[in-house]
């Protein structure tokens, strides 16, 4: 008993990036356990996404053909029986949003340790697991017990698994309640509104730093002088300061720009999500640790409030 | 209807800190209530001020240094507060999901509410699991990463929307009772006032050992062991402009103008 089971995700028809990442954690780890690496594709055009699935290093995909979208009653019943027929040593699921709305009550279920948002995994006559805490300023390695365990692994910390592999597809029956208290009804697109950040050559994106909503009238002055688009973190937006439309990240939009230039910006993981393929990214934040400037071009180290009424003059 | 709210009182780190063994040394780090939770209590509170709930119960694990992040709950709108500790706990490595869960049950069934809320995550340990894992333990129905709620009195129906990633919401009926884990902007958390901080002073904070809650030290048991923890290592290669505020923003003009984003 050393396979590894891996659960993948698709939205409107589409598989997620993660879906194929997580085949690459998952050979990686059924590589050490020296077991074999099984699939599950619950619900939609599973045929078509086992198909696409079958990368290298796959070796069976098994298919759960029940509904067409997510749903947390499906997903877990499915995942438990699953479980069950295949009996892995590991069940690893993708720590994204879906992710965490079955995989905790797989895991409780089935009385299987849980591990979420591993960045990282290595097995050596047990499993380890490395995780970031306190806003990723720690990293920490955690041994895993027991027989079994579930670990959620991060989106984009393993690259996409790619070749052509000869995994056996079945279609798994499993004795599945599809009316078992929750209903997705539909979905809605957020955002909209007067700009597309997602197509801006120079985006001037603002994060906590700005401390209070008063002080975004700097940052408006910074984007009329260089006529670039505004955006921001999170934090901004959930204070209402600015429009959904204008949050860069995870959860929001997915911007390219020529240059990103992140002001009062830490770079949480989710943030950097949605910046990351930007052809130039320029950091301003007074913490020379935050983990902007690992993935900054340029930097300054210094106070937004200094430093952005400077740039101001430089362009007016 | 009863609102439980699970409200936890979290770490933060300084900008520069030690680490002694498996955890952060302790004079780096400074106590706050959970942000996620932060907006959980708020709803809660509205959903008394609207109408639906008749009285919002917060829950805490946490040693007694916590009451501090407790009482500004209640100074919120919470009616009342339970606080679960125990010596065992205080001796107890990383409390994982399994063991907040089964703490959390015994708690859940004692004030029988109808709908829990809890936040997405917590800012220190970010499993971001244990409120849909005690749904699970429960028999509760549960929704994850809730950014909008709306109650329906009537059908005791919960309409949220989920937000997934990409700039999508998921539009979902969950069933009461539930636990919903809330996301950040969901509402507007209020401050605290002072009439609000004076009121908390006299409202209950209940505190409960495992004892009282029938439960024994097995409980703690964890499969989860911390065996290291350490900074990341900065993988920066930023060319960082150095000089004073008008130096560097001269020169971070210079690279705007050479890119052709800014004349």
């Amino acid at each position: 008993m050393s396979d590894v089971l891996a659960v993948t995700e698709h939205r409107r028809g589409e598989l997620r990036d993660v879906s194929f990442e997580v085949i690459t954690a998952g050979r990686q780890l059924a590589d050490a356990t020296g077991g074999d690496l099984h699939l599950a594709v619950v619900g939609g055009d599973t045929e078509a996404f086992a198909d696409s699935l079958n990368r290298e290093g796959v070796d069976a995909i098994h298919t759960v053909s029940v509904g067409e979208e997510f749903n947390h009653d499906v997903y877990a019943q499915a995942v438990e029986a699953l479980h069950a027929e295949v009996d892995p040593e590991v069940l690893l699921t993708p720590n994204s949003v879906n992710g965490l709305d079955y995989a905790p009550a797989v895991a409780n279920s089935l009385d299987l340790p849980l591990a979420t948002d591993a960045v990282d995994l290595d097995y050596d006559d047990g499993l380890t697991v490395t995780r970031e805490m306190y806003g990723s300023k720690v990293e920490t390695t955690i041994e895993v017990g027991g027989d079994q365990q579930a670990v959620t692994i991060r989106g984009a910390e393993w690259p996409a698994a790619e070749g052509v592999g000869d995994a056996e597809i079945a279609e798994f029956e499993a004795d599945i309640d599809t009316d078992a208290g929750s209903t997705v009804t539909g979905f809605e697109e957020v955002g909209g509104g007067d700009v597309d950040i997602s197509e801006a050559d120079f985006i001037v994106s603002i994060g906590r730093g700005i401390e209070e909503e008063e002080n975004l009238d700097l940052i408006r002055d910074l984007v009329e002088a260089t006529d670039a688009t505004l955006a921001s973190s999170r934090p901004i937006v959930d204070n209402g300061w600015l429009p959904k439309n204008r949050q860069v990240g995870q959860s929001g939009k997915v911007v390219t720009p020529t240059v990103y230039l992140a002001i009062g910006i830490s770079g949480a993981v989710q943030h950097v999500a949605g910046m990351k393929g930007a052809d130039n990214i320029i950091a301003v934040n007074t913490d020379p640790n935050a983990p902007i400037f690992d993935i900054a071009d340029y930097g300054i180290v210094g106070d937004l409030f200094e430093v952005v009424p400077e740039l101001i003059e430089q362009f007016e | 209807m009863k609102v439980l709210v699970t409200v936890k009182e979290v770490a933060e780190v300084a900008d520069d800190f030690e680490i002694e063994g498996t955890e952060v040394d302790e004079r780096y780090l400074e106590y706050d209530l959970n942000e996620w939770d932060d907006y959980a209590v708020e709803e809660a509170v509205q959903l008394k001020e609207d109408g639906p709930a008749d009285e919002v119960v917060t829950v805490t694990i946490g040693p007694e240094r916590s009451e501090e992040t407790i009482r500004m709950a209640l100074a919120k709108g919470a009616d009342r507060a339970v606080r679960v500790w125990d010596d065992a706990l205080e001796d107890a490595g990383l409390l994982d999901v399994e063991t907040k869960t089964n703490l959390l049950k015994s708690v859940v069934e004692e004030e029988d509410p109808d709908l829990v809320l809890s936040g997405v995550q917590a800012g220190d340990d970010a499993f971001g699991a244990t409120g849909v894992s005690l749904a699970d333990e429960l028999g509760f129905q549960w929704g994850a990463v809730v950014n909008a709620l709306d109650y329906d009195a009537d059908e005791n129906v919960a309409h949220v929307h989920r937000e997934l990633e990409g700039g999508v919401e998921e539009l979902t009926d969950i069933d009461l009772p539930a636990v919903l884990t809330i996301q950040t902007g969901i509402n507007e958390p209020r401050y605290a006032s002072l009439r609000g901080i004076r009121q908390a002073q006299s409202k209950e904070i209940a505190p409960k050992s495992l004892d009282d809650l029938g439960l024994d030290a097995g409980v703690i048991e964890s499969d989860l062991d911390v065996t290291s923890m350490y900074e990341p290592e900065s993988e920066s290669d930023a060319e960082i402009f150095e000089g004073d505020a008008s130096e560097t923003a001269g020169q971070l003009a210079e690279v705007l103008r050479e890119k052709g984003v800014a004349e």
